[in-house]
């Protein structure tokens, strides 16, 4: 459903960046984040807009302050779409040749 | 000296109902189906609940009091693990926040008063996403993923 968005966010550092910054220390507000990127705060937000949209990121309201935290759901989504298919077919190979190495 | 605590927020969009959803957590025998695990309990506030290994062993691995329950859209539970019980630092904090969005159900996971650093927090960082895009893909196909799954090889 959000593949196409997930990928598009993705598909950008300084979106990246900001994920690897969450993943460092989740909950953060954009001032600190901020802090770590070089650029302006609208630019950043609007980075920040196309991740919210994409789900990788949630936004909790605490206070006056909005904090960020990584939401890894859909990346876990991708992984079970794409990655672990591959795994088991890697994995599956080996057995194969494994098998056919020792003549079973 | 208080610990240092952390948090987590997951968020999944899932195309169901609220009272699907909030069953699917509350139910043992739907639970079972995409967690492997049932969560236990009369779900009345102060009533204990336990997260149980569904499988013959039933081990029970976390356990922890209900705090706030309204059908279908919220529960609050606390959440220790079992061989921790005793420690009441131990405990850290499940929020599960259920909302119609459009034709899907946002459900927002929010675990906090973690201890940074600690086994819970490392172990729960790895295990909501799985759990989540599993109840996600039960709900809409029938099917979880088998979250203990090995290589088909092994």
């Amino acid at each position: 459903m959000h593949a196409d968005k997930v990928f598009k966010a993705l598909g950008d550092p300084t979106r990246r960046k900001l994920l690897d910054l969450l993943c460092e220390r989740n909950g953060q507000t954009l001032g600190q984040l901020c802090e770590n990127l070089d650029m302006a705060r609208q630019s950043a937000t609007q980075h920040l807009g196309i991740l919210e949209a994409a789900n990788l990121v949630s936004t909790v309201r605490r206070g006056r302050e909005k904090l960020h935290f990584i939401n890894p759901v859909p990346l876990h989504e991708v992984y079970e779409r794409w990655v672990r298919k591959f795994e088991r077919q890697r994995l599956s190979l080996l057995h194969d040749l494994k098998k056919e190495l020792e003549g079973e | 000296m208080t610990k240092e605590t952390t948090s987590f927020v997951y968020v999944t969009y899932v195309l169901s109902t609220p009272e699907k959803v909030f069953e699917a957590i509350t139910k043992p025998d739907v639970a079972r189906r995409y967690w492997g695990h049932e969560n236990v309990s009369d779900w009345n506030p102060g009533s204990k609940w336990e997260h149980i290994r569904a499988n013959d062993e039933r081990t029970v691995e976390l356990v922890g009091k209900v705090i706030e329950v309204s059908p279908p859209t919220r529960l609050v539970i606390t959440w220790a693990n079992a061989s921790q019980a005793s420690d009441p630092a131990s405990y850290s904090r499940v929020t599960f926040e259920i909302e119609e969005y459009e034709n899907m159900v946002r459900l927002t996971v929010t675990h906090d008063e973690l201890e940074a650093g600690s086994g819970m927090a490392n172990g729960v960082k790895q295990g909501w996403p799985a759990v989540l895009s599993s109840l996600k893909s039960f709900l809409e196909t029938g099917r979880g993923i088998d979250l203990f799954a090995k290589p088909k090889s092994a």
